[in-house]
């Protein structure tokens, strides 16, 4: 480290081409075209380490975890477990009990309606959700209130995509119980008020439960200091494999819940009478998990620890503000989602070319992002619209990527004027 | 393969300027299409007059393809025979699905379907209003119809 006397250090420029080496698939072309990856808020791309840490998994460890004395089983139990130990310290959570692997933040939202909700909500609650939730995190909501008697309350948002503290502030009554908001929205990019939100919600003994799945592959979370009961994210949104996600729940939480699911790890004695569950966090683990993909996560957590952050935000800030005034300049082109506080993200529309045929033109340049409702109905129906063209951004996008796709909306113009 | 064997001028000029677009007051029966996956929607409304169709029109907000195919489709089967229709329907279903067919130049204009069958990911937005149409001409009752979805 620099000694205490010495200049503050200047950020450091970041080296783009040398982590896009650390991407293979960045390598391929796509109809000839080199491939500008610019769906990553669908699913990101993986490191050569987490595709390694898998295949170094598969071909030499694996066995089945939490049950065999012999060295393989032991081995994938450590391995399995380690992962478990890096997810605690990447949430900056207090202990390993209040980190549940799930399948994704789809399964973790649902484990909290069908286990915390189902077990508490009565008729006449409420649970608060804001008008740009994914599709996740309404649906389950909507399930488990059926289920109950509780009523869905949604809180709005602005026509810049924008959801502001007071209104959400403004709908916790007497009533909620549970105030499930996104972190970042999957469809705008808008950036919520999260720890704002949750303090309030405490004030007023309400559960909070945050959707990191966009949020936690820009901005650091520490569920600490967010305060927050549950937070859930996937790991192949943050360069980590598919199948495999993780929810943090508060332990004393945790520990007042019933089981979701019955079976496999979860389980301390069973006997046709009556069974007794396992200890956190296996009571909520049922099944054999998914081994390989938590290893994978474990890896891709390494891999983004070992980037200077600082430089990264940058490089991310750097690619929205440069995407936002290429494609602001393009006429009968309209951003949607125009909050102050974004995440990497340009959702937007261009008149006269349905975003479809967007997609299928910038595919042919190599490009790849993704059209249509972006699992947000809702958010496309506040908007008047059927669907989207939405452009996210990774640390390893490059300026040039954002100028090919400019120039390719220009290209679908011209084949539509 | 390449976007003008995509959006061949055929296309592009029936995007731009649907036929048979809009309302229809004396339908028969009305049905709705919906494409999950991009969130097209469309709503077909013909006139039946005994075994024929009278009259047919569409409306709803979909991409180039959709758009386009819809067009040609009230186009050619305006006039047409139930059974008539539903035959045109087979061919182009296999016009758009099957790589392996030559191209059916009787087709006429909807022979400028053919190049979606290129692009996998589209094959939907074009059969969206065959299925449509399809649905309603093999039901007994078509006035009571529930949606179609390309799912």
């Amino acid at each position: 480290m620099m000694n205490s006397s010495a200049a503050p250090r200047a950020p450091l420029a970041f080296d783009v081409d040398a982590v896009r080496r650390d991407f293979p698939v960045l390598a391929r072309s796509v109809h000839g075209k080199p491939l500008a990856y610019l769906d990553n808020g669908a699913s990101a791309q993986r490191p050569e380490s987490v595709i390694l840490a898998v295949d170094d998994y598969e071909r030499h460890h694996h066995a089945n975890i939490h049950r065999g004395v012999h060295a393989l089983s032991q081995e994938a139990t450590g391995l399995y477990e380690s992962a478990r130990d890096r997810v605690v310290d990447f949430l900056n959570a207090r202990s390993r009990h209040e980190i549940i692997f799930v399948r994704g933040t789809t399964e973790a939202i649902n484990l909290v309606a069908q286990s915390h909700g189902r077990s508490t909500l009565r008729p006449g609650d409420e649970v608060l959700i804001t008008y740009l939730e994914h599709h996740a995190n309404i649906v389950p909501w909507q399930i488990v209130c059926e289920q109950t008697g509780a009523s869905l309350v949604v809180a709005p948002m602005d026509q810049n995509g924008e959801v502001h503290a007071d209104e959400v502030v403004g709908r916790m009554t007497p009533n909620t119980r549970i105030l499930a908001i996104a972190h970042v929205s999957n469809a705008l990019g808008t950036v919520l008020p999260v720890q704002q939100l949750v303090a309030a919600a405490k004030a007023r003994g309400i559960v909070t439960l945050i959707d990191g799945a966009q949020a936690v592959p820009h901005l650091p979370v520490d569920v600490q200091a967010l305060d927050c009961d549950f937070y859930a994210f996937s790991a192949h949104k943050l360069f980590g494999p598919t199948g495999i996600g993780v929810l943090y729940g508060r332990e004393a939480l945790l520990e007042r819940m019933p089981p979701w699911q019955g079976g496999g790890d979860m389980i301390r004695s069973v006997a046709f009478e009556r069974s007794t569950y396992n200890s956190l966090p296996y009571k909520f683990e049922a099944g054999t998990p998914n081994m390989s993909g938590a290893i994978g996560l474990g890896a891709a957590i390494d891999y983004l620890q070992g980037l200077d952050p600082v430089a990264v935000h940058a490089h991310e800030r750097a690619l929205l503000a440069h995407a936002t005034l290429r494609l602001e300049a393009v006429p009968d082109l309209r951003i949607v989602g125009r909050a102050r506080h974004k995440a990497s993200l340009v959702s937007f529309v261009v008149a006269g070319v349905h975003a479809h045929d967007l997609g299928t033109i910038l595919d042919q340049d190599g490009i790849a992002i993704r059209t249509g409702h972006h699992c947000a109905m809702p958010v496309m129906t506040f908007f008047g619209l059927a669907a989207t063209a939405r452009a996210s951004f990774a640390f390893y996008n490059t300026f040039d990527e954002i100028d090919r796709l400019v120039a390719s909306v220009h290209r679908a113009r011209a084949l539509f004027a | 393969m390449h976007l003008t064997d995509l959006y061949r001028d055929v296309i592009l000029d029936h995007n731009r300027r649907p036929r048979n677009f809009g309302p229809l007051d004396a339908a028969t029966a009305t049905i709705e299409g919906f494409n999950p996956l991009c969130g097209d929607r469309l709503t077909l409304r013909l006139r039946l007059d005994g075994q024929q169709i009278g009259e047919i029109r569409f409306e709803g907000e979909g991409c180039a393809i959709s758009t386009a195919s819809a067009s040609l489709m009230t186009e050619a089967v305006k006039g047409k025979s139930r059974d008539e229709a539903l035959a045109l329907f087979e061919r182009v279903h296999r016009l758009l699905t099957d790589d392996a067919a030559p191209v059916d130049e009787d087709l006429g204009k909807l022979a400028a379907l053919s190049g979606v069958r290129e692009f996998p990911a589209r094959v939907k937005c074009a059969s969206l209003c065959w299925h449509t149409l399809a649905s309603a001409l093999h039901s007994p009752e078509p006035a009571a119809l529930p949606a179609v979805s390309t799912e």
